[in-house]
């Protein structure tokens, strides 16, 4: 019988093909909208957490400056700066941190031989590839010695060395930075961009002595990356952070903060927020738009049963009970919604291919969010097609035969 | 149902098939009242063949919908095999008419844009029957009434004496016990009109389905054994002809 009542639907919603296409114009756009929007909105997400991953999701940094400033905005300009001092006692006196390592960056010209070429040089220690969860791949990390004295040794990112050694090996040159000269020792294995916009490989790190003496002259330091132990919560090691920051900047308990704590997790919590909330506004306007998908299939159900009284009346004088009938009616209204959502589908994640190749994130479409279509397509079906179906399935059989 | 069903297959004497008591119907209420039918009694036996004549307006119609379960008497007591069927309600009637009865219509009454073989399979549809043997059943019905080779046609390429052929198929694909035919050769030349009675005669003589048909035509009122006159929503002669009813042959 649900097959019969199937073949009977597609007979009249092909029967009138081109009504039907007008009817689950609303269905197709809504739920293409939605599949659209989430599959870039969900591509967006994974590249943003990817990228995170590659920082480090236990990673945190201080900042000096006033906490409403975001992590990429400068040091604050009344706050006092941040000191080695400050860096071996995060790392000392708190449990819940595993390193702390300085991080002072500026961009600036890097020269060899005849090639220049613009990057970010970051005074810092070897804690920070342990912070930063970054291999070496090539050369050795800094000796003792040099980061004490702050000699002119220095570690490649992979575009950098690149771009300036091409397939060459760099280990053991000299290349300049500005006027300071300085030997290669190692090279970072490929990190990959990240979704703030920058070539995280686009890097040379020098000791953080080397950076006070010889480019920022004077002993502040910008930022500390510090990485919280495993098992203890990020949350747990910002607290403790800030506790011991406020203790050592001598901050009363009634003065707010004049630093910073970030926690990578918070930044892309923010990001993906963004897209949850785009996400979100977009479930709206699909809702409407189902809404209104919903209403038209009402409005031309209506017209159909009126239409085919006559055929009703047959059905019923053959002896089609109110069930029979109303499920076909039924059927035909949930089958026009779900083609109207196959539609939608199919134009939605065609969309979404394109807005992620456009954004060049990646694209990932939700098999639960397809199902969640269709469900949906087929729920709008039935709630608007049943007041239509239950009005053909209580008509009269005389007056319907009699109908003209 | 089934006790029913039965009963109407095997009516004995003192059982009619079909039993109207002091049927009447009244539609509209105060000035409008139409009082159609006046207090019918009618005993039809199995296997029957019954013309129902009378002047436009005096109740045929009206108590055709009645006897096929299509409408509802106002007052009175219908039996049928046996069974009071007043009480029951629209999907048990809906039944009433799928397992036992067959409609033929003045205006055929088919689906359009849809096959012959497709109109005549729809009772068997809502009998819940398997397609295959629904094909073959609904063939069957279309060979008998002559139409052999017209199961694709739809009606609209069909005349209309093929049309009510079709209409008949429909009718008798259920094996039902009652044809209920109003005016079917009402909208048929006189050639086409002896061909549509041939064939009820047939589906009375040969196969022992009573027949209860409304006609304005005495030539095709010779037709039945028995003639039912209607005037001014009563029943005014009810006479037999010398010919026994089929399933006493
Ligand atoms: N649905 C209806 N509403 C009101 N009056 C009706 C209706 N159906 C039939 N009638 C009236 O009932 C009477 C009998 O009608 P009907 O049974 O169709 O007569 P016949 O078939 O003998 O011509 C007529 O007066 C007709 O106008
Ligand atoms: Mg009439």
């Amino acid at each position: 019988m649900l097959y019969e009542a199937v073949r009977l639907a597609l007979q009249a919603i092909l029967r009138n093909a081109f009504r039907s296409f007008l009817t689950v114009l609303g269905i197709v756009i809504g739920v293409a909208a939605v599949i659209a929007m989430v599959t870039v909105g969900q591509g967006s997400t994974e590249q943003v957490q990817a990228d995170v991953s590659t920082l480090g999701t236990n990673l945190l940094m201080i900042r000096p400056g006033q906490p409403s400033q975001g992590p990429g905005s400068g040091a604050g300009g009344t706050a006092a700066s941040l000191t080695l001092k400050d860096v071996e006692a995060v790392e000392e006196q708190i449990p819940s941190v595993a390193v702390a390592t300085p991080s002072n960056s500026r961009s600036m010209t890097t020269i060899f031989g005849n090639v220049n070429t613009t990057t970010t040089v970051t005074g810092t220690d070897n804690r920070f590839l342990i912070a930063r969860d970054w291999a070496l791949a090539s050369g050795r990390s800094f000796y003792e010695s040099e980061l004490r004295t702050g000699s002119s040794a220095c570690i490649l990112g992979n575009t950098v060395r690149e771009k300036l050694f091409g397939n060459g090996d760099p280990l053991g040159a000299s290349i300049r930075l500005k006027q300071i000269s300085c030997r290669v020792i190692g090279t970072l294995a490929v990190k990959g961009a990240s979704s703030f916009g920058t070539d995280q490989d686009d890097i040379v790190l020098i000791p953080i002595r080397a950076f006070m003496r010889r480019i920022s002259g004077n002993q502040d330091i910008s930022m500390i990356y510090a990485s919280i132990r495993e098992g203890v919560s990020t949350d747990k090691g910002k607290a403790d952070i800030e506790s011991l920051m406020r203790e050592r900047r001598r901050i009363g308990p009634f003065e707010d903060d004049d630093f910073n704590v970030f926690d990578m997790k918070q930044i892309s919590s923010m990001l993906t927020g963004i897209t949850s909330v785009l996400t979100g506004l977009l479930s709206a306007v699909a809702a409407v738009s189902l809404l209104v998908g919903g209403i038209g299939i009402m409005n031309i159900m209506l017209v159909s049963v009126t239409e085919r009284t006559r055929e009703i009346g047959i059905r019923l004088a053959v002896g089609a009970t109110e069930r029979q009938v109303l499920l076909q009616f039924l059927v035909e209204a949930t089958v026009l919604s779900l083609i109207g959502g196959l539609i939608g589908i199919v134009l939605g994640l065609s969309l979404g291919l394109l807005g992620a190749r456009m954004l060049s994130v990646p694209f990932s479409p939700s098999a639960s969010l397809v199902l969640a279509a269709f469900v949906f397509s087929a729920l709008v079906g039935i709630v608007f097609g049943y007041f239509p179906a239950r009005r053909a399935a209580r008509m009269d059989p005389i007056e319907a035969l009699r109908h003209q | 149902m089934t006790k029913t069903a039965t009963a109407a297959t095997e009516p004995s004497d003192d059982r009619p098939l079909i039993r109207l008591r002091r049927i009447t119907k009244v539609y509209g209420t105060g000035d409008a009242e139409v009082r159609a039918l006046r207090g019918i009694d009618m005993d039809i036996r199995g296997g029957e063949f019954v013309a129902i004549m009378g002047p436009s307006g005096s109740g045929k119609s009206t108590a055709m919908n009645i006897l096929g379960f299509l409408d509802k008497p106002t007052d009175g007591t219908y039996l049928f095999g046996g069974a009071e069927v007043d009480h029951l309600g629209r999907d048990q009637l809906a039944l009433l008419r799928r397992n036992f009865l067959g409609f033929v219509f003045q205006g055929y009454n088919l689906l359009a844009r849809t096959s012959a073989l497709d109109n005549v399979e729809l009772p068997l549809i809502y009998q819940g029957m398997a397609a295959a043997k629904r094909r073959q059943l609904a063939r069957e019905a279309l060979a008998k009434v002559g139409l052999k080779g017209r199961e694709d046609h739809d009606p609209s390429q069909l005349s209309g004496g093929q049309q009510q052929r079709v209409a008949i198929a429909r009718a008798i694909v259920t094996n039902p016990d009652v044809i209920l035919a109003d005016e079917p050769t009402g909208n048929l030349d006189t050639a086409r009109s002896r061909e549509i009675m041939d064939l009820l005669t047939n589906l009375n003589r040969k196969d022992g389905i009573t027949i209860l048909m409304v006609t304005h035509e005495p030539d095709m009122a010779d037709y039945a054994d028995r003639l039912i006159h209607f005037v001014d929503g009563r029943i005014e002669t009810d006479t037999s002809s010398t010919r026994e009813p089929a399933d006493a042959l």
